[in-house]
């Protein structure tokens, strides 16, 4: 079953990001990516994000394809202009690609390559409506295509916003539903209290949500977060958690595991973000059951 | 207006290497008012540079001027009869009034004294901000007045990004997020409806500097 028909079926999916290498050294990738077969329903392949220059979304997308791995390739606003987003579309969709995630894409100043110049031809609103008119058989200019692509759309969410940010978010939400979304993925939780406001007032878009869950691996990581990331907020009591753990790998899978039994009846999936722990994904997963 | 800040005299003082005497000109528009390239400013200029060449035993002749705006020929071309007399101009105006020194007197060397930044606002004294990028197509009805394109590191037309924090842009953390700005502004205004419309991508390539040299013609001005 694609990724698609899982979603359509109301399956609750569990998704892995895998980070591409800082290279072309496929071997670590490969490793996770055999672990992984079987237990995850797509693997997510991010594109340059955090603008840290990497091996891109596309090439690693098709080599797990061709491996059999269901995987979301992601395409995002920051680097490229119109032309080359919609050509890297439909390279995706000629290589066979269906599951899309379109992002706004993050700031070069931020990366390590901060002297490059931020593209931002489109925002992320442009970049769904230019998937949409693609998949009617058109490109931005009204020229048509040999062949009409057909994708999978997904876009970020977050889920996590208070007051008036919030209500922007839900706004937001709605227009990119309007412009083709089929799934959402949201920033990483770490508190289900914060989510359950979201969820309540978006429940009538009755498009799938998939909640993002970073594995925490340190105090440290843990502050870093709550003192940087926007929307992030992580409780005192994982915080203590962390604290007292001996085994710093069990008590972040156990961790995460709460997590995931507590989001499983709020949303249709969850992200697990390993950054790292890879190797714990499988062990995660048989501790929830999935 | 356009805000400018000086070159470094390091950097002044390389370009000036091979010249014993000079004409400093500076502009009595814009970048008078930030504080960059005015008549004051040219004086204490044209001061650094004499003692800087004095110290290392090779002394130059700067001639003072500041045209009340450079950028416009009748000012310019009043610089006709001491341009003459030197070997080299020091432009302290905005690249535009270096560009026009340059288009009428194109046989002598004309140097930039000054980093044109962008076009802005006074925010305080000393403090000026970014406000406009000339996108040629100007949205400000669209967004309550604040420009996304120069206000916004992404130039984002549909909200904000997610990485704003607490109002602060993720990229420039001192300066306000505009989408909030943007926010704040059309609740005060009872507008926020006007979020609820996709604001569809920029024509970059036909309305702004991608589609290569902007002229403007009036034909009803043009003798």
């Amino acid at each position: 079953m694609s990724f698609k028909e899982q979603l359509e079926s109301g399956k609750f999916v569990v998704v892995a990001e895998l980070q591409p290498p800082k290279g072309n050294d496929l071997s670590e990738l490969y490793e996770y990516t055999e672990l992984l077969k079987g237990r995850v329903d797509a693997i997510n392949i991010p594109d340059l994000q955090n603008a840290i220059m990497r091996l891109g979304s596309l090439s690693v997308c098709t080599l797990l394809k061709a491996r059999g791995m269901e995987v979301i390739y992601n395409l995002s606003c920051s680097d490229r202009n119109r032309l080359a987003l919609q050509s890297e579309l439909l390279n995706a969709s000629a290589l066979g690609l269906k599951n899309v995630l379109l992002l706004q894409g993050d700031h070069p100043s931020i990366g390590d390559h901060f002297e490059a110049q931020a593209v931002f031809d489109l925002d992320v609103m442009g970049l769904l409506g230019t998937a949409k008119r693609l998949q009617e058989g058109y490109d931005l200019m009204g020229n048509d295509l040999q062949g009409k692509p057909q994708f999978c759309v997904g876009a970020q969410i977050n889920a996590t916003a208070k007051g008036h940010v919030l209500d922007l978010e839900i706004m937001d939400m709605e227009k990119k539903i309007r412009t083709g979304v089929d799934f959402f993925f949201t920033n990483s939780i770490y508190d289900v209290s914060l989510f359950e406001p979201f969820v309540k007032k978006v429940a009538h878009f009755k498009v799938p949500i998939i909640v993002a869950i970073t594995l925490l691996k340190s105090v440290g990581m843990a502050r870093y977060v709550n003192k940087h990331v926007e929307g992030a907020s992580i409780p005192d009591s994982i915080i203590d958690q962390l604290m007292k753990a001996s085994d710093k790998q069990k008590v972040s899978n156990e961790i995460a595991g709460g997590l995931i039994k507590a989001f499983k009846p709020l949303c249709q999936g969850v992200q697990l973000i390993p950054i790292g722990w890879e190797k714990q994904i499988p062990t995660l997963l048989d501790d929830v059951g999935l | 207006m356009i805000k400018a800040e000086q070159k470094p005299i390091d950097e002044i003082l390389k370009y000036l290497n091979p010249y014993n005497k000079i004409l400093l000109s500076g502009c009595g528009a814009c970048v008078t008012v930030c504080h960059a390239g005015g008549e004051k400013e040219v004086e204490l200029l044209a001061s650094g540079l004499r003692m800087a060449r004095q110290k290392i035993g090779k002394k130059i002749e700067v001639l003072e001027v500041t045209p009340a705006r450079q950028c416009e020929p009748e000012f310019a071309l009043e610089l006709s009869e001491t341009i003459e007399k030197v070997e080299a101009v020091l432009s302290i105006s905005c690249g535009v009034g270096v560009q026009t020194l340059v288009r009428h007197f194109p046989k002598i060397p004309i140097f930039p004294g000054v980093n044109t930044s962008f076009l802005g606002e006074t925010i305080t004294h000393g403090v000026w901000e970014e406000r406009c990028q000339a996108c040629g197509n100007c949205i400000l009805e669209k967004t309550g007045g604040i420009c996304p394109i120069s206000r916004c590191a992404k130039q984002l037309l549909n909200g904000p990004c997610g990485g704003s924090s607490k109002g602060k842009c993720e990229i420039k953390k001192e300066a306000d997020c505009a989408w909030q700005l943007i926010y704040d502004r059309l609740k005060t205004l009872n507008q926020l409806y006007k979020l609820e419309e996709i604001i569809p991508a920029k024509r970059w390539g036909v309305e702004s500097r991608d589609s290569g040299l902007r002229r403007i013609v009036r034909e009803d001005l043009k003798v």
